[in-house]
């Protein structure tokens, strides 16, 4: 027993622990990670709303999984920040001589990150409800939209956690990560993509967010979503995939 | 019956005394590391016996840290070989990691965890079960004396309870599985009190038999704590030996001169291995013999003008090191 390693099974769970803990017990940057989405949503339905024709749909229905989608990419970006913390005190070099590989312990990352998130994608929901967000989406339609949502959440994590593992201090993983907040403001998540000039449809239609918003908007509202979520889905296995073999390699390389 | 006086003839079979590689916890050949260009260690030679005390002392930038990481599997080195608890670090590197822990220059505990919940999740990464886990964090909070505060997070410990959980954290596993302990600099940061509860930590340590590789700047810590001392300067090293044996074969004892005025104060600087230019004192080793004091008064001094007093003290660890270490850069003491 005393020589046993622990199986990475066990260290991930573990490591899952841990995050989930220090989580709670950060409760500033919990209760900041709850209420951004749903002031953001409060500004879109209010400030812009009026202003913006979404056709048939009332706005805060069309705005809904934009949301979502963004405070996905804000969430991810805590991961950078905390992986990167890691990093700068010892805790990393303690963990890998203890034989902790990259998966274990960025996975202790990303689940807690995840956990956020569902949290908060649960109070934009309720907030969204009282506002008038009325969803006509099938069970079926639900889950498929959540487990999207999963694995945009999970891939975006993964890689913001690489992220993490390259900045040299927790600020710079913070700006590290601004693309993947970006990137939902130049797809159909808060404006349809027609209004804006044409130069940018071609980025607009071929991004990862675009098919992701399609999709949830669709199964929310049981309409034909086409083909959009198996490019959404290949986008975020290809995004997740990406994510742990560049923090695996970072992790192993990484010397201070 | 057969089996068992079999098997006592082989393990019994003596080491002892020989340097064979079973007596040395730490043995390092030809090791040298580069980060960019700038050769951190140039083929660094070191050996540490079993169940000692071994400090490596250096400036800033020496290359103590890197040695760490290199015997701590946590860097490659780029030629060269280093063995730890017997395993070479690059090839049995799980097996280095088995026998050792790591308490380096930043605290790997969690802040806003309990030092109980902190011991309790290393305890369960090493591989204990749950039950295991919580009974090893018991005894671990009992031995560091943090019985008191296993339930505050560790943002409210002082720097000293910090640093001994940190190193308690190491020490997770079984203490006859961790054979050796490495600590980059412990107390660097610490007031005196937690300093010295360090270092009885340390000795306890050293107590049950386990190795511990300490790095420091601070000389009276390697005295006080080392058993051995090797003295690290440009990535390699610049003398080994008990801190005794390096006093006195380096500087058994020190002589210091204060200078007339100033120009004999500059005439006299590139010469000498300690300066306080305020007071015009210059410190130069000596083997504290009165013919040996005699010739060095005559050497330095010919025209017997630019020393107007001196004095002859026995030499601490400072002057070894500044002896040792004045010989690797330019004299810009002036």
């Amino acid at each position: 027993m005393s020589d046993a390693t622990a199986s990475p099974l066990a260290t991930a769970t573990a490591l899952v622990g841990r995050g989930l803990l220090l989580s709670r017990r950060n409760l500033d940057a919990v209760v900041t990670a709850l209420v951004m989405p749903v002031m953001l949503m409060l500004v879109f339905v209010y400030f812009f709303g009026g202003a913006i024709d979404t056709g048939t749909t009332r706005y805060v229905t069309y705005v809904v999984p934009g949301v979502i989608v963004l405070c996905a990419g804000f969430g991810a970006a805590a991961t950078a920040v905390s992986v990167s913390e890691d990093m700068r005190r010892g805790t990393v070099d303690r963990l890998r001589t203890l034989d902790v590989g990259a998966v274990p312990f960025l996975t202790g990352h990303v689940v807690a990150t995840v956990a956020r998130n569902l949290l908060a994608t649960a109070l934009v929901l309720g907030v969204a409800f009282l506002i008038g967000f009325r969803p006509t989406a099938t069970p079926g339609g639900w889950l498929a939209a959540i487990g999207l949502l999963l694995a945009y959440i999970t891939a975006v994590s993964w890689l913001s956690a690489a992220a993490g593992l390259v900045a040299k201090t927790p600020e710079a993983a913070n700006a590290v990560t601004f693309l993947m907040m970006f990137l939902p403001y130049p797809s159909s998540a808060f404006v349809p993509i027609d209004t804006m000039p044409g130069w940018l449809h071609g980025f607009a239609e071929h991004q990862p967010v675009t098919p992701l918003i399609e999709s949830m908007r669709g199964l929310l509202l049981d309409q034909p979503v086409g083909d959009a979520p198996w490019t959404a889905l290949a986008w975020c296995g290809g995004l997740l995939a990406l994510g742990v073999a560049v923090s695996g390699a970072l992790f192993r390389r990484r010397t201070r | 019956m057969p089996p068992a006086t079999g098997e006592s003839a082989t393990t019994g079979t003596p080491t002892i005394g020989t340097p064979a590689t079973g007596t040395h916890a730490i043995e390092t050949t030809g090791l040298t590391k580069s980060y960019g260009g700038v050769r951190v260690l140039d083929s660094l030679d070191l050996r540490v016996e079993t169940g000692t005390v071994f400090a490596l002392l250096g400036p800033n930038g020496a290359g103590k840290t890197t040695t760490v990481r290199v015997l701590t599997t946590l860097a490659a080195p780029d030629a060269g070989h280093a063995r730890v608890a017997g395993h070479d670090v690059v090839t049995e590197r799980r097996a280095v990691r088995r026998a050792i822990s790591l308490t380096g220059q930043y605290a790997a505990v969690d802040e806003t965890l309990t030092g109980a919940e902190n011991l309790r999740l290393t305890a369960r990464l090493s591989g204990l079960s749950r039950r295991a886990a919580a009974r090893r964090a018991d005894e671990l909070l009992e031995r560091f004396r943090l019985t008191d505060a296993r339930d505050r997070q560790t943002k409210t410990y002082s720097g000293g309870m910090r640093r001994r959980l940190d190193l308690a954290a190491g020490l997770v596993r079984d203490p006859g599985t961790t054979r050796v302990v490495f600590l980059d600099e412990p107390t660097t940061g610490l007031d005196p009190r937690s300093r010295n509860e360090l270092w009885d930590a340390v000795r306890e340590l050293s107590a049950h038999g386990t190795t511990v590789f300490l790095t420091t700047q601070y000389l009276e810590e390697a005295d006080r704590l080392a058993h051995r001392v090797a003295v690290l300067g440009g990535g390699r090293t610049l003398a080994e030996g008990t801190p005794e044996e390096l006093k006195r074969r380096y500087a058994g004892h020190r002589l210091d001169l204060v200078a007339r005025d100033r120009e004999a104060y500059l005439r006299l600087a590139p010469r000498a291995t300690g300066h306080t230019p305020a007071t015009l004192t210059l410190g130069v080793p000596t083997d504290g013999s009165a013919a040996h004091v005699r010739a060095l008064l005559d050497e330095l001094d010919p025209h017997r003008t630019d020393i107007a007093r001196f004095a002859v003290h026995s030499a601490t660890l400072d002057d070894v090191f500044l002896t040792l270490t004045s010989a690797t850069k330019e004299p810009s003491h002036v």
